[in-house]
């Protein structure tokens, strides 16, 4: 049913085309005209300001004092800068930490392993998992953001877990500030990667892995050849829309410890903010903004194929 | 739409519930120490003992898990009705709403509710209008761009948006846009078009075109189609969209950070950091209460959406169309 509303009939094309039984407005109106409202909005707000962007990055404009009066075109200056600054090097190491840390590693895995054990537990236990799980990914950032401060604090939950241990208390935000954010990370996004594989496990046929199971292939096994390879599409998409969403975090690491203590744990989208807003160099932040989007640009564009591949565009 | 609601409610647990749960307990009733007799498969008796054994180890790490994942829940709800709360997680001695009471006055509370609502209200409605707009030539006419469109509408949802914050600021610094709310909401809504294009598109691809074709021999316009027909058809796919749209907006933080410079036009999702945030001594009970009063509308909101799509609702899914 999809296919044919996606693609009228042709017959239906070719009179639609001669304009007998069509509506009233002929050629280019029909459709420019609803369009246009969504391409001019797309125009202003989002491809103008990339454009922007572009110009931005070869010139010192600034937020303030002389650069701010009359902007210049500086070349590449802006990008020998970066690739010369070490502030920048850091983050990009602290951005991939990050990345690998909360969303592949953390979100992705914790996210599948919580979809397969849950496939065959009771009612009860589905519930209470998956509302604590979806619950805390319901929370806006900022919440979040709060919340893991608290948790991870001097006096928070953490450290009094910890010291019911005997274990010695840390400020979690100061001792391993990026081990901070990944996990408030991971807390927050592995809802997002358990639903996705959650739907795709349900399109794994049970009688496939009963199959194998008769054959005589432990649990690992079943998982590793069978069920893994059937839901891989799921896994390609998942990995690719958390990368996505990982990549442009910027409040809750911004609230959770402002990129610091010093610059220990300040990404790129955090580097940027503080070199655009706080520094006022405008055409400087534009430069590591352009490099979040050529990065996210890529990985986007490995989507758009894999869906395309798969024919669902 | 339609597909994922009945898979979801009819197969999923269904045939695979009886295969997987009614060995065990057979197996493990009628052979429990090496006896091993006419049992025609081998597997059975291999895994009987093992497969409960795993089930024990699977249902502990799960509640590890959901108590790890719980904690920080926890806090929030009692931190919220303990007016003596600290950093740490306990059961407050003496509950109260004190700390409601603290938050729900003009300046915390309802000015920022009301701008947050103005902000993703608005920007949502405008998304989804704009969205349904597109759609319909995207969905129905034959247009040689029309692939070229959709893609690089697909891929801008793949797009960062706090990459694109400092050029948009810099555009709105020249265009003196700064600390204009309705900007900033056509900004927002903007930034989710992508996204709502994609899915109306996809749901109005689910309405069949027959009832159009009918309509345009009578010399009904495409706008008529539109309205009269379409619409009304998808109303609950447009309003799912609207929902996640609005609560996208609702927990965005950076972009009215940015954008607006008044204290008076900053949503919660901002004032919950100038309130909290940037002062020393944080009152944690009121930073709780506030937390939730801001979260709720959105949550439930989202909950009632992502029912209405078919329990949980797989993004994956949905982005996949």
């Amino acid at each position: 049913m999809a296919s044919s509303t996606l693609t009228p009939p042709p017959a239906a094309a070719r009179a639609r085309r001669t304009g007998s039984a069509r509506p009233g407005r002929r050629g280019i109106a029909r459709w420019a005209v609803p369009l246009a409202p969504a391409v001019l909005l797309l125009i202003m707000f989002v491809a103008g300001p990339i454009v922007w962007s572009v110009w931005a990055a070869f010139t010192n404009a600034a937020l303030t004092g002389a650069a701010a009066a009359n902007t210049e075109f500086v070349g590449f200056e802006n990008f020998q800068n970066l690739l010369a600054d070490p502030a920048v090097w850091n983050a990009t190491v602290l951005t991939l930490i990050f990345l690998f840390g909360s969303a592949i590693v953390g979100q992705n895995l914790l996210g599948l392993a919580l979809a397969l054990l849950m496939q065959r537990r009771n009612r009860v236990t589905r519930a209470f998992v998956s509302t604590v799980v979806v619950g805390a990914w319901v929370l806006p950032e900022t919440v979040t953001a709060f919340t893991w401060a608290a948790f991870l604090g001097r006096e928070g939950s953490l450290n009094t877990a910890l010291a019911a241990l005997g274990l010695p208390p840390q400020n979690w935000m100061y001792a391993a500030p990026i081990f901070a954010v990944i996990l408030a990370n991971i807390w927050k996004g592995t809802a997002f990667s358990m639903m996705v594989y959650s739907a795709a496990l349900q399109e794994v046929p049970p009688d496939l892995k009963e199959s194998a199971r008769v054959d005589g292939a432990s649990g690992v096994q079943t998982l590793r050849h069978v069920t893994l390879p059937l839901i891989r599409r799921s896994i390609l998409t998942n990995l690719i829309l958390i990368t996505l969403q990982t990549l442009q975090v910027f409040t809750l690491i911004y609230i959770m410890t402002g990129g610091g203590p010093g610059t220990r744990s300040e990404t790129l989208p955090v580097l940027m903010y503080e070199q655009a807003f706080d520094f006022g160099h405008l055409g400087y932040g534009t430069a590591i903004a352009l490099v979040l989007l050529a990065v996210a640009g890529l990985v986007s564009a490995v989507y758009v194929r894999a869906l395309r591949a798969e024919g669902s565009v | 739409m339609s597909e994922t609601a009945q898979s979801k409610a009819a197969p999923p647990g269904a045939p695979e519930r009886p295969a997987g749960a009614a060995p065990p307990p057979g197996g493990s009733g009628a052979a429990p120490a090496g006896y091993r007799p006419a049992e025609r498969s081998p597997l059975a008796v291999l895994t009987a003992p093992g497969r409960i054994a795993a089930r024990a180890a699977a249902n502990a790490v799960l509640i590890v898990i959901a108590l790890a994942f719980l904690v920080p829940l926890l806090w929030l709800l009692f931190a919220s009705v303990d007016p003596a709360a600290g950093m740490s997680v306990r059961f407050p001695e003496a509950p109260s709403l004190e700390n409601f009471a603290a938050v729900l006055t003009t300046d915390i509370t309802f000015r920022p509710l009301w701008n947050g609502l103005l902000l993703s209200g608005g920007s949502s409605l405008i998304a989804v209008a704009v969205a349904t707009l597109a759609a319909y030539p995207l969905s129905r006419y034959n247009l040689r761009f029309k692939r070229p469109f959709l893609y690089t509408v697909l891929f801008t949802t793949g797009l960062p948006l706090t990459a694109i914050m400092v050029p948009v600021y810099g555009v709105f610094v020249q265009a003196d846009l700064i600390d204009n709310q309705f900007a900033t909401m056509l900004f927002m809504a903007a930034t989710s078009l992508p996204f709502a294009i994609w899915l109306i598109k996809n749901f109005m691809d689910g309405v069949p075109i027959s009832l159009e074709e009918a309509a345009w021999v009578d010399g009904a316009s495409s706008w008529d189609a539109l309205r009269l027909l379409v619409v009304p058809l998808m109303l609950p796919g447009m309003a799912v969209v609207a929902v996640f749209t609005f609560v996208q907006s609702w927990g965005n933080f950076f972009v009215p950070f940015i954008l607006l410079l008044t204290p008076e036009y900053m949503p919660a999702s901002v004032t919950i950091y100038t309130f909290f945030g940037q002062h020393g001594a944080v009152i944690y009970g009121q930073l709780a209460a506030f937390s939730l009063v801001y979260t709720v509308p959105a949550a439930a909101l989202w909950l009632i959406a992502s029912r209405a799509m078919g329990g949980a609702f797989a993004f994956g899914g949905a982005l996949k169309g």
